[in-house]
């Protein structure tokens, strides 16, 4: 798709015989910087990387490995920071119950908003997420329990099973740890499923997956729920982070600022989305005392993204001789 | 006082002028979108920042250098489409290989630079542009009073929507935008440049959106976010409409904008999500849309 870069093509380069040891090497080392991280790093920041690194690879999980572009995400992310906020701070729930209630809603809505979309494909599919999630954000703007422009604010954050006191920031940033290790292992499993294995079919021929028998649709919703699920824990996790939900989380923006991410960093790749996630945060952060508006840059990072490295970051590095070395393999 | 359905005349009467406003500005953005997606292939996301752009071209014409709303309805657009054209030629057309959602992403990008740019200098806040003067005031109709410009802007916009459907239905060069529609190859092979066809066709489209922005300026504030949020109604449209007609974009538009403005009359709380949910329910009993050929 994209020229290749370097003088030698690496499409051919075999894998090292032992490329399976170092990429569990790299994994390890990866997880043991993530765990002394918060010793050097500021925690809120962090969890909120870990946060908006799941959501971005939930997103992937759509359009990576099922070819579906999704400009409605904002949705199930900002939708279950409100559903797990609400139970938590209303109800009395603990974090635990409330973000499964944030997932069980994302799932809802990913079934709604799904079995609508998918009734057209490409671009049009694009097209009715996006109007579809700006309905969602009318809805959040006008219902009583989301308190409109305020959104729900302090909400606490509570024992983890009764027992752990995620108020204490560590306790925090293990739990949110653990939840985007699950999510991302969850992941892993779904994309070398043989359910998995359709939805790329599906991807690449859409029509031959349809003679060979199988109900595209319906395997299309199952991916769609599946993400939306997944964004879903994301967004219930980042309200008891920053304990509030508001309405920036379901704007198109936050639609668009996934989409960023999972691009910069490289459609297709489970790596990928995670880099472009702490990218794009990073550079947030770091812009967020200047007030040159992110938004510019943002926008000029899509142009470029799109017209010079459509593989993205870890993409073009998964194409290069050390990359192939190593048996990295991108899925677009 | 006359009453429809337990609504004052002059209420309902209001509201549908407000919905044929809308409808005037869903028409023309829909209508330039089907027109660029129909050659290019290419859902321009930009369109939203291109009617924007044509606001503000409107706008800093009058303050810098003093040039009227009539010389701007011209200029305005002729800016955009312009800008549109050099966009289209040094970066766009690089994509058309492609997969068609690398077209939305790019104009996407290019719609948040954009914005963005403009926030960075003229700020978040609306400006007011003075209609001109000659369309100032307004007329008793007997059940109403019509504000002239409100009149000029259904006037304007529906002779545009229908100039532009000559243009494409009636004309040599319409003919050859349809065709190579149809098949760009085979109607290259008969000499007919179609790259520059495909410039054309962009800095049309992105045109008639800076149209519609000069003609907005008056009715809404000048800011630089007035586009991107018309723009997601716009597409909601362009689904209910299907993407394969050209006069199904413009009725739809106008007959949308009517829905909506009707909405604010009997149910208010409606009315920002009418148009998403009328898409819905179009989704599912007729996905290609009302006016669409394909399934």
């Amino acid at each position: 798709m994209a020229a290749k870069s370097g003088p030698i093509p690496t499409d051919h380069v075999a894998a090292h015989p032992r490329a399976g040891q170092a990429q569990l090497l790299l994994v390890a080392l990866a997880l043991a910087g993530l765990v002394v991280a918060p010793m050097f790093l500021y925690p809120i920041f962090l969890m909120k990387l870990l946060a908006f690194a799941l959501f971005a690879s939930a997103f992937n999980l759509l359009l990576g490995y099922t070819g579906l572009l999704s400009f409605g995400h904002a949705t199930f992310f900002g939708g279950a920071a409100y559903f797990t906020a609400h139970a938590v701070k209303v109800w009395g729930w603990s974090p635990e119950a409330g973000i499964l209630l944030g997932v069980a809603g994302a799932a809802l809505l990913g079934l709604v908003m799904g079995a609508i979309a998918i009734r057209r494909q490409g671009i049009y599919f694009a097209m009715i997420t996006l109007a579809l999630s700006q309905m969602f954000f009318f809805f959040c703007l006008q219902a009583p329990f989301t308190h409109g422009e305020d959104g729900i604010q302090s909400v606490p954050r509570g024992h983890l099973f009764g027992l752990i006191d995620l108020n204490r920031p560590m306790n925090m940033y293990y739990f949110v740890l653990a939840v985007f290790v699950l999510g991302l292992l969850i992941i892993r499993r779904f994309v070398n499923s043989p359910f998995g294995m359709i939805l790329k079919s599906i991807r690449e021929n859409e029509s031959r997956a349809i003679s060979l028998g199988y109900s595209v649709q319906r395997y299309k919703l199952g991916a769609f729920v599946m993400s939306a699920a997944l964004a879903g824990l994301a967004g219930g996790v980042k309200a008891l982070i920053f304990q509030f939900a508001t309405l920036t989380d379901v704007t198109w923006q936050m639609s668009g600022e996934v989409i960023l991410m999972t691009l910069l960093g490289g459609i297709g790749t489970l790596l990928g989305p995670i880099v472009g996630a702490g990218l794009v945060v990073s550079l947030q952060n770091y812009l967020a005392t200047s007030d040159f508006p992110v938004t510019i840059i943002t926008g000029v990072v899509f142009m470029v993204c799109v017209l010079l490295f459509r593989r993205g970051l870890v993409g073009e590095f998964f194409a290069t001789r050390l990359g192939r070395k190593l048996g990295f393999r991108s899925e677009s | 006082m006359t009453m429809i359905f337990g609504i004052p005349v002059q209420a309902l009467m209001g509201q549908l002028l407000v919905g044929l406003i809308n409808g005037s500005f869903y028409a023309l953005l829909s209508l330039g979108l089907a027109v660029i997606f129909g050659l290019l292939r290419v859902i321009n996301f930009a369109h939203g920042a291109q009617y924007m752009l044509g606001a503000f071209a409107a706008l800093l014409l009058l303050t810098v250098g003093g040039i009227n709303y009539w010389l701007a309805l011209i200029l305005a657009p002729l800016f955009v489409g312009l800008f549109a054209a050099l966009v289209e030629k040094t970066m766009l057309s690089r994509l058309y290989k492609l997969d068609p959602l690398y077209g939305l992403l790019f104009t996407f990008g290019l719609a948040l630079a954009i914005e963005g740019t403009f926030r960075y200098f003229f700020g978040a806040s609306g400006k007011p542009y003075a209609p001109p003067a000659q369309l100032t005031g307004a007329v008793n109709l007997g059940f109403m009073f019509l504000p002239i410009y409100r009149g000029w802007v259904v006037i304007a916009s529906l002779a545009v929507c229908i100039a532009v459907w000559l243009l494409i239905e009636k004309t040599k060069l319409g003919a050859y935008l349809r065709a190579a529609t149809e098949n760009p190859t085979l109607v290259q092979a008969f000499g007919v440049n179609v790259p520059l066809l495909l410039t054309l066709t962009y800095a049309l489209g992105a045109g008639l959106a800076g149209f519609a922005g000069v003609l907005a300026a008056p009715v809404y504030q000048v800011s630089p976010l007035m586009g991107s949020n018309l723009i997601i109604i716009v597409f909601a449209v362009v689904v209910v409409g299907g993407m394969g007609s050209i006069l199904g974009a413009i009725v739809t538009g106008y007959m949308l904008g009517v829905v909506e403005g009707l909405t604010k009359v009997f149910y208010p709380e409606a009315s920002n999500i009418v148009i998403f949910v009328i898409m819905a329910i179009v989704l599912i009993l007729r996905p290609a849309g009302l006016f669409g050929k394909d399934a």
